[in-house]
C-alpha cells in the first residue's frame, strides 16, 4: 500500500453512535468506492469517534467521496491528510519461522526496523512493528524468505503534524 | 404549548405529543403489534389518522401529501412486514427529494437481534434509501428523535427519514421534553451561495450566445418559481423543465420549450445539445435527461445551482457551482446579472430563431388510431383541458406518465406529481389520495396505467371510506405499455409477459364499484368529453374511469437508452432533419 497519487487518507470525525460504521460502509459499497483500509477508534471526546479511511480514487472522484460522506448526518467533519504533513502509522504482528541458524538473522532485522519481538517459540518468533505503509511492506519483504506463518495488520491511523488540525477539506460549512 | 414539557407520560404519548408539536395534521398508517402502544394515544389526538389498506399506500400517500403541499408527509406502520412494506415508498421519496417521516414500531429492545416475531432490522434495511434514520430504545429520546427527523426531512435537500421505536420504549414512562431547537453537529445545510460564485455565474450568463435554463425539481422544492420567472424574463433564455419540474415554469410561456430527456420535446432536447451554457437550477443531470453522458451538451459550459454539494460534479463537471437554497441563489443572481447586463447583454435573437424553427417543425403530437380505437394521448389531453390547470395530476409510471407530462399543460407548481427517480409503478392512486387530503379543495386526478393500477388500487377503499374523492383515469391498453414499446422497438415485437388482458379481466368499473367508488368506462373518442364531464361532477366519492385505449400507441419523441441525445427520434424510424448549418 503505497501513497501513490491515487491513494488518499481521510480523517473523519463521526458521532459515537450505533450504526455509524454501517452507514459509512454501506455508502462506500453502494457508491462503488473501494476502501483500502479503515480504522475506527475513540478520540479525546467520548461523544466522537475518529475513522481513518484510506481510499484509492482519481482526483475528481475523491471530491465525490468526500461530499457523499459529508451528507451522512453522523459525520461531523472530514479532513484530508497529506502524507508529508501528517504522521501515518500501521501496526503489524507477524509470526516468522526460525531455526537455530536463522533466528539471529531475524532478530537483527527486527532491530534494524526498530520492531519488537513479543513472543518466542521453539520454531518461530512473533514480531510487532509500527510504521508507515512503506516501512511495514519493507519489513515484510525482508522477513518473507524466512517463512511467514501468520500475519495480522491494522488499518492505517493518522494525525496531522504540529498543533493545528490538518488541511480541512470540509467541515459541514 | 410548552406546558406539557416536564410532564410524566408513556413513550407512546410522548411520541404523539411530539408529532403534534412537529405540526403534523394528518398521517397515514396501519397498526400492528409493535406500534400498538402508539395507537392508543393516537385515538385521542387531534392528528387525523387515515387507516390505509397496505403500508406502501401509507408511504406514497405521505409523499403525495408532501408534494402537493410542501409540508412533511407522515406515515406509520408496525415492525417487520409493516416496516418492510414502507421500503419502496421511502426509496421513492428519497430519490425525488420529498420530505416524509416514517414512524415504525420495533420489537421490544430486549428482543432485538433474536429474530423475534415480526422483527426486521428496518434501520439497517433503510439506511441506503433514507436521508437519515433512527432506532429509539429509550423513551426519553423520542421527542428529540422526532424533532430531528422533521428537521432533517424538511431542510437542505429534502428527503425521507425513518424513526424506528422499540415497543418497550413506547410502553415505559418518561418525562416529555420537546427540544426548542435542533442542532446537529454533522448537518448544516448551506443556504446562501458564495458571492464570488454568483458573480462568476452572472459573467458567464452575460457572455453566453445560446444559454438554456435547465430547470429541475429543486425549483419546486424551494418554492422559487417566482424568482425563476424573473430570472427567465431577465435573461430571455429558453427554459426546459424536467419531469420533476413540470409546473415550475408555466407551459404557456413563450420561453418554455417543454421537457428535456428520453421523451422530451425535440426543441428542449436539442436546445440542451446545442447550448453554450446550461444554467442548471435544482436538477441533477439524470441519465434520462442527459442520454449518453459523454455526448450530452458537448459545447456547453455548466452553471450548477443545487443545495446538495454532492450533486456538483457527480455526473457532469461544472464551471461554476452555486451551492445553496435556490431561492437565495436565484435572488442573488438577479441583481448580479442586472449589473452585468448594464455592461453587456447578449443578443439571443439568432439562438431564438433556431429554437423556434425546431419548435415549429417538431411539435409534440400524436395520431388517432386508424382502426377507430381510442388514442391514449387524446384522453389525457382532454382530461388536462377539461379539468384545467388548477387541478393536480398524479401519474403512475410508464407510457401514460410520459403522455401526462407531455399533453397536459402545467401552469402552476405542485400540480404535477409523479415518481421520477425510482419509477415506482403503483404510485398514482395512493399519492393522489395523499394529495387530495393535503389539498382538499383541488380536483385531483390520478392518471394511471392498467398495470400500475393493479398494484395499489386497494387504497380506493381507503378513499371511499374516508371521503377522499379522487378521480382515477385508467389508461387501459391491456399491457405493460412502456415495456411493450421497448419490445416493439428493441426485441423484434416479441411480447414476452407484457400482455395483461386487462380489457377482459378485471372489469375495472365493477372493481371500482365494489370498492365504493363510481366506476365508468369509455372506449370511443366521441364519449371522452362526456365521460370526463361526468367524472368531474362527482365530488362526494372517488370515481374511476376505465379508458380502453389503443394498445400499440407509442411515446414519441424518444432517445433510446444509452444513446446520444443527438439521436433523438421523433417517430418510429424518423429522425429530425437538421439543416446542415444547425449541425
Amino acid at each position: 500500500m503505497t501513497n501513490s497519487i491515487h491513494t488518499h487518507t481521510l480523517s473523519v470525525l463521526v458521532e459515537n453512535s450505533p450504526g455509524v460504521l454501517a452507514r459509512v460502509a454501506s455508502l462506500f459499497s453502494r457508491r462503488g468506492y473501494n476502501i483500502d483500509s479503515l480504522a475506527v477508534g475513540p478520540t479525546e471526546d467520548d461523544n466522537i469517534s475518529r475513522m481513518t479511511i484510506v481510499i484509492s480514487v482519481e482526483g475528481h472522484a475523491l471530491e465525490q467521496v468526500i461530499q457523499q460522506l459529508d451528507k451522512l448526518i453522523n459525520v461531523i467533519s472530514i479532513t484530508q491528510l497529506d502524507p508529508i504533513t501528517s504522521v501515518q502509522r500501521e501496526l503489524l504482528l507477524v509470526k516468522v519461522s526460525t531455526t537455530p541458524i536463522t533466528r539471529s538473522q531475524v532478530l537483527e532485522t527486527v532491530q534494524l526496523f526498530r520492531a519488537k519481538v513479543v513472543d518466542v517459540a521453539q520454531d518461530a518468533v512473533t514480531i510487532e512493528a509500527t510504521g508507515n505503509a512503506e516501512k511495514i511492506q519493507a519489513l515484510l519483504r525482508v522477513l518473507e524468505p524466512y517463512g511467514i506463518k501468520e500475519l495480522v495488520q491494522s488499518g492505517l491511523v493518522a494525525m496531522s503534524r504540529g498543533l493545528k488540525p490538518g488541511s480541512i477539506t470540509t467541515e459541514n460549512q | 404549548m410548552s406546558s406539557e414539557n416536564g410532564k410524566q407520560m408513556t413513550g407512546a404519548t410522548s411520541l404523539v405529543k411530539s408529532l403534534e408539536r412537529a405540526g403534523v395534521d394528518v398521517m397515514f398508517g396501519i397498526p400492528g403489534g409493535a406500534i400498538l402502544p402508539a395507537y392508543d394515544p393516537i385515538f385521542d389526538s387531534p392528528i387525523r389518522h387515515i387507516l390505509v389498506r397496505h403500508e406502501q399506500g401509507a408511504g406514497h400517500a405521505a409523499t403525495g401529501y408532501a408534494q402537493a403541499t410542501g409540508r412533511v408527509g407522515v406515515c406509520i406502520a408496525t415492525s417487520g412486514p409493516g416496516a418492510t412494506n414502507l421500503v419502496t415508498p421511502l426509496a421513492d421519496a428519497q430519490m425525488d427529494s420529498v420530505p416524509i417521516v416514517a414512524i415504525t414500531g420495533q420489537v421490544a429492545s430486549g428482543a432485538i437481534g433474536t429474530d423475534a416475531f415480526q422483527e426486521a432490522d428496518i434501520r439497517g434495511i433503510t439506511m441506503p434509501v433514507t436521508k437519515h434514520n433512527y432506532l429509539v430504545t429509550d423513551p426519553a429520546d423520542i421527542p428529540r428523535a422526532i424533532a430531528e427527523a422533521f428537521h432533517i426531512a424538511a431542510t437542505g435537500r429534502p428527503g425521507a427519514v425513518l424513526v424506528d421505536i422499540a415497543k418497550d420504549a413506547l410502553q415505559k414512562q418518561t418525562v416529555f421534553n420537546w427540544p426548542e431547537s435542533v442542532s446537529l453537529a454533522g448537518y448544516r445545510p448551506i443556504v446562501e451561495p458564495e458571492t464570488s460564485a454568483v458573480r462568476d455565474a452572472a459573467a458567464l450568463i452575460a457572455s453566453a450566445q445560446s444559454p438554456v435554463l435547465y430547470v429541475g425539481g429543486g425549483v419546486i422544492k424551494s418554492n422559487s418559481y417566482k424568482e425563476l420567472m424573473q430570472l427567465a424574463e431577465l435573461t430571455g433564455a429558453p427554459v426546459v423543465t424536467t419531469l420533476m419540474a413540470r409546473g415550475a415554469f408555466p407551459d404557456h410561456h413563450q420561453q418554455h420549450l417543454g421537457m428535456p430527456g428520453m421523451h422530451g420535446t425535440v426543441a428542449a432536447v436539442t436546445a440542451l445539445q446545442k447550448s453554450d451554457l446550461l444554467i442548471t437550477l435544482g436538477a441533477r443531470f439524470d441519465d434520462r435527461v442527459t442520454g449518453k453522458l459523454s455526448s450530452f451538451a458537448p459545447d456547453a459550459k455548466i452553471i450548477h445551482a443545487d443545495i446538495d454539494p454532492a450533486e456538483i460534479g457527480k455526473n457532469r463537471i461544472v464551471d461554476v457551482a452555486l451551492i445553496g437554497d435556490l431561492k437565495y441563489t436565484i435572488s442573488a443572481l438577479i441583481p448580479a446579472l442586472k449589473a452585468e447586463f448594464k455592461k453587456h447583454q447578449p443578443d439571443l435573437s439568432a439562438w431564438w430563431s433556431q429554437l423556434n424553427s425546431w419548435r415549429t417543425r417538431y411539435p409534440l403530437g400524436y395520431d388517432h388510431p386508424t382502426d377507430g380505437t381510442l388514442s391514449p394521448q387524446y384522453v389525457i389531453e382532454r382530461i388536462g383541458k377539461i379539468s384545467g390547470p388548477e387541478s393536480i395530476f398524479v401519474a403512475g409510471v410508464g407510457q401514460h406518465q410520459m403522455w401526462a407530462s407531455q399533453f397536459i399543460s402545467y401552469e402552476n407548481p405542485r400540480t404535477w406529481l409523479n415518481s421520477g427517480g425510482l419509477g415506482t409503478m403503483g404510485y398514482a392512486v395512493p399519492a393522489a389520495m395523499g394529495a387530495k387530503v393535503g389539498s382538499p379543495d383541488k380536483v385531483v386526478w390520478a392518471i394511471d396505467g392498467d398495470g400500475c393500477f393493479q398494484m395499489t388500487n386497494q387504497e380506493l377503499v381507503t378513499c371511499a371510506i374516508n371521503k377522499i374523492p379522487i378521480k382515477v383515469a385508467i389508461i387501459n391498453n391491456e399491457s405493460l405499455g412502456m415495456v411493450r414499446q421497448w419490445q416493439t422497438l428493441f426485441y423484434n415485437e416479441r411480447y414476452s409477459n407484457t400482455d395483461l388482458h386487462s380489457k377482459r379481466i378485471p372489469d375495472f368499473a365493477k372493481l371500482a364499484e365494489a370498492m365504493g367508488c363510481v366506476g365508468l368506462a369509455c372506449e370511443s373518442r366521441e364519449d371522452v368529453d362526456r365521460v370526463i364531464a361526468q367524472a368531474m361532477e362527482i365530488n362526494d366519492q372517488p370515481v374511476v374511469v376505465d379508458f380502453r385505449v389503443h394498445r400499440d400507441a407509442m411515446v414519441w419523441p424518444m432517445v433510446a437508452a444509452g444513446t446520444s441525445n443527438d439521436d433523438i427520434v421523433v417517430a418510429r424510424s424518423m429522425a429530425p432533419i437538421w439543416d446542415s448549418q444547425e449541425l
